[in-house]
């Protein structure tokens, strides 16, 4: 009899709630009673709340358990989990999760059903056809494939993928480059680490379709330092590649050279700023440049590159598979195709929803996330990471669609979203804007390193009721200068959080517990 | 207390990166992750290695994060300050941390170093805390006591 099949994902989220003790006491327990099992370890699915999800394979059919611990391994093994048997964590199929079915996988399908570590499996799940593809029909087709899909940047600024690739493509130059940028520092989002960790061969052939697109030998994936178990899965996922000769030179017989080297971040929110992330990625201090130029045009040591977040590049291959007329066809109005929302925080059901654009983000919040962890009523969403606006509750109806959340003054960046319920202190959490701000701005430009010290201390001063109306007004001015006169959006848009709380939570200046 | 790192490791770092300039921030970090800390001498012995001003290396040690002047303890325990885990009680359980392990922030105590860091990624397991490099998620303050039982030099 052959062995059974189980998962136990290999993620960030799973491991740190006890994911690698779980897999060993599966491997003990069948051990000790003689089972022939093979275990797996797979990418997450995203259900980050049912971690660790434990996946047992009984008649094709993946029978889920969720929030397994390892003193529980025994007890499971005893009741029959080979068999897929009942148990009070037994969710049923991981095709029958509410959570996960409802959603509109298109860029992360391949994370939790496969080992992503196997390319034997990646190539099963249709691993490297979208670059066979790119081969077979050429440069052009592929940039029109991107253009035609609608594809905009994911890292948060929402750049058209398609101008900016037939940017680079156009640009004449002896080496152009794929820079893929995977410093995702926003709180609250944990997208591109899911992927890197649950589809790294995905990525990898996304780059790759890339640099066959614009023409770029050579490709860079800056990683922040606060992923190790990313930076060692990445690491694997390269080694891999490279055997099976899917990076190097002429990949498969295409004539076509690529190759990635994969660079850590050193714990600077800043680098997540594309011209930042270049200079990093030179060795030097991560300082945001002006622009123009851009980097379409001189990027990496001067030469044309295409700068895109993990999920843009991630996105491509099943654009070239299925056309981007087919992603173009979901979503609304100029946001087209999916965003895959973090939901994060104070949430009872927390992890990635892959759905496309135009879903409310109250939807989001009680329909997959299940309301708040604490069961008490949200006061307040935070969506696009730190830089974002702090969302009130009659704001919730508003539709994930970039230009809709311009509308508001708000902004969906990297899609992540983080919920607040009513004992949140929002006086500390536009301080805290303003602090994170000082700590990370690179110094660059006035307005940033100044201003955001100075905002610490003017909304010190209104916690502390000492000229709360004036020192509002000089405030709000103090916004108005760092939104105008900043380099970049960390100081451009720092006063994002600050405004929308002065907005909607003034109240909290007066009733806040002071400095923290 | 504060021994410096032997040159020859420093030059073996230096090696491995075939001394190029532009690979001075993976050497750094290739340096903190090995030995925990950049000393003053492996500055001037980079610079040189590398043939970068003085001032080169110190500016980029002195930009990140991650590039520690200081010798921390022989363990290192994170605690993410951001939004997410905010609003899953970070600013308390950091209080809890500050008093259990008797040591503030980017200070060391029993060979314990308390520091900062803003956001791990598990933002849906949160709150989050990293310890010697691997991430634990939704951390209350007894769990964070069990995970740092043991770390202590006193014991």
């Amino acid at each position: 009899m052959a062995a059974t099949k189980i998962y136990v994902p290999r993620e960030t989220s799973a491991v740190s709630v006890g994911a690698d003790e779980v897999a060993v006491a599966i491997a003990r327990e069948a051990k000790q009673t003689g089972a022939s099992i093979e275990l797996i370890r797979n990418g997450s699915w995203g259900a980050s709340w049912l971690e660790p999800l434990v996946e047992v394979e009984v008649d094709g059919a993946r029978i889920a358990y969720g929030n397994i611990s390892a003193a529980e391994v025994p007890g499971l093994f005893a009741a029959g989990l080979l068999d897929g048997s009942e148990h009070e964590r037994r969710l049923g199929s991981i095709m029958e999760v509410a959570y996960l079915i409802r959603q509109d996988r298109w860029t992360f399908w391949r994370c939790g059903l496969t080992d992503p570590l196997s390319l034997e499996d990646f190539g099963v799940h249709q691993g490297w056809k979208a670059l066979e593809k790119a081969f077979a029909d050429g440069p052009k087709a592929i940039l029109e494939a991107v253009t035609a899909s609608g594809l905009r940047g994911r890292g948060g600024a929402g750049f058209p993928t398609g101008i900016k690739w037939q940017t680079v493509a156009d640009t004449e130059a002896d080496q152009k480059y794929i820079a893929c940028n995977a410093d995702e520092g926003d709180s609250g989002t944990f997208s591109d680490r899911l992927l890197m960790e649950g589809d790294p061969l995905g990525l990898i052939e996304s780059m790759a379709i890339a640099g066959f697109a614009v023409g770029a030998s050579k490709g860079y994936i800056y990683l922040r330092s606060e992923y190790p178990l990313t930076h060692r899965i990445l690491t694997r996922a390269l080694e891999l590649a490279r055997r099976g000769r899917w990076l190097g030179e002429n990949i498969q017989g295409s004539g076509f050279d690529f190759d990635i080297e994969l660079h850590l971040g050193a714990g600077s929110y800043v680098c997540g700023e594309e011209t930042a992330m270049l200079e990093s990625l030179e060795g030097k201090k991560g300082i945001v440049r002006y622009k123009p130029p851009l980097p379409a045009h001189e990027g990496l040591f001067g030469k044309p590159t295409v700068v895109n977040n993990v999920v843009t590049l991630a996105s491509v291959p099943n654009i070239v598979n299925l056309g981007g007329e087919r992603y173009a066809g979901m979503g609304v109005n100029r946001s087209k195709g999916t965003l895959a929302f973090q939901l994060a925080g104070n949430i009872q059901r927390g992890g990635l929803v892959e759905k496309a654009f135009g879903v409310t983000v109250r939807e989001l919040i009680d329909d997959y996330g299940g309301g708040t962890a604490s069961g008490r009523p949200v006061k307040a969403v935070q969506i696009g990471g730190p830089l974002g606006a702090y969302l009130p509750a009659e704001q919730l109806d508003t539709p994930l669609d970039y230009e809709a959340f311009i509308e508001i003054g708000a902004m969906i960046g990297h899609g992540g979203i983080v919920v607040f319920d009513d004992t949140a202190d929002m006086a500390q959490q536009a301080r805290f804007a303003m602090e994170f701000c000082a700590i990370e701005s690179c110094g660059k430009c006035t307005p940033c390193r100044i201003g955001s010290t100075r905002g610490v201390e003017v909304i010190d001063k209104m916690i502390a009721g000492d000229g709360r109306d004036e020192n509002y007004d000089l405030l709000v001015e103090l916004c108005d200068t760092m939104e105008d006169a900043s380099l970049c959006a960390m100081g451009g848009m720092t006063p994002y959080p600050v405004r929308s709380i002065l907005k909607h939570f003034a109240e909290d200046f007066a009733s806040s517990g002071g400095k923290q | 207390m504060t021994q410096g790192i032997e040159r020859e490791a420093t030059s073996e770092i230096v090696r491995e990166f075939g001394a190029k300039p532009e690979l001075l921030v993976q050497i750094l970090q290739a340096i903190v992750t090995r030995h925990g800390w950049i000393p003053e001498d492996t500055i001037r012995q980079l610079a040189f290695e590398l043939n970068l001003s003085r001032a080169d290396v110190y500016g980029v040690v002195n930009y990140y994060h991650d590039f520690r002047t200081e010798a921390p303890g022989k363990h290192i325990v994170k605690i993410c300050q951001a939004e997410a885990c905010q609003a899953m009680g970070s600013r308390a359980l950091t209080e809890h941390a500050r008093e259990s392990l008797g040591a503030g922030m980017h200070e060391t105590s029993d060979g314990v170093t308390l520091e900062p860091v803003y956001c791990l990624g598990n933002c849906a397991c949160a709150p989050a805390v990293m310890i010697d490099n691997k991430t634990h998620g939704r951390v209350d303050a007894s769990r964070f006591d069990s995970l740092v039982t043991g770390l202590r030099e006193s014991g």
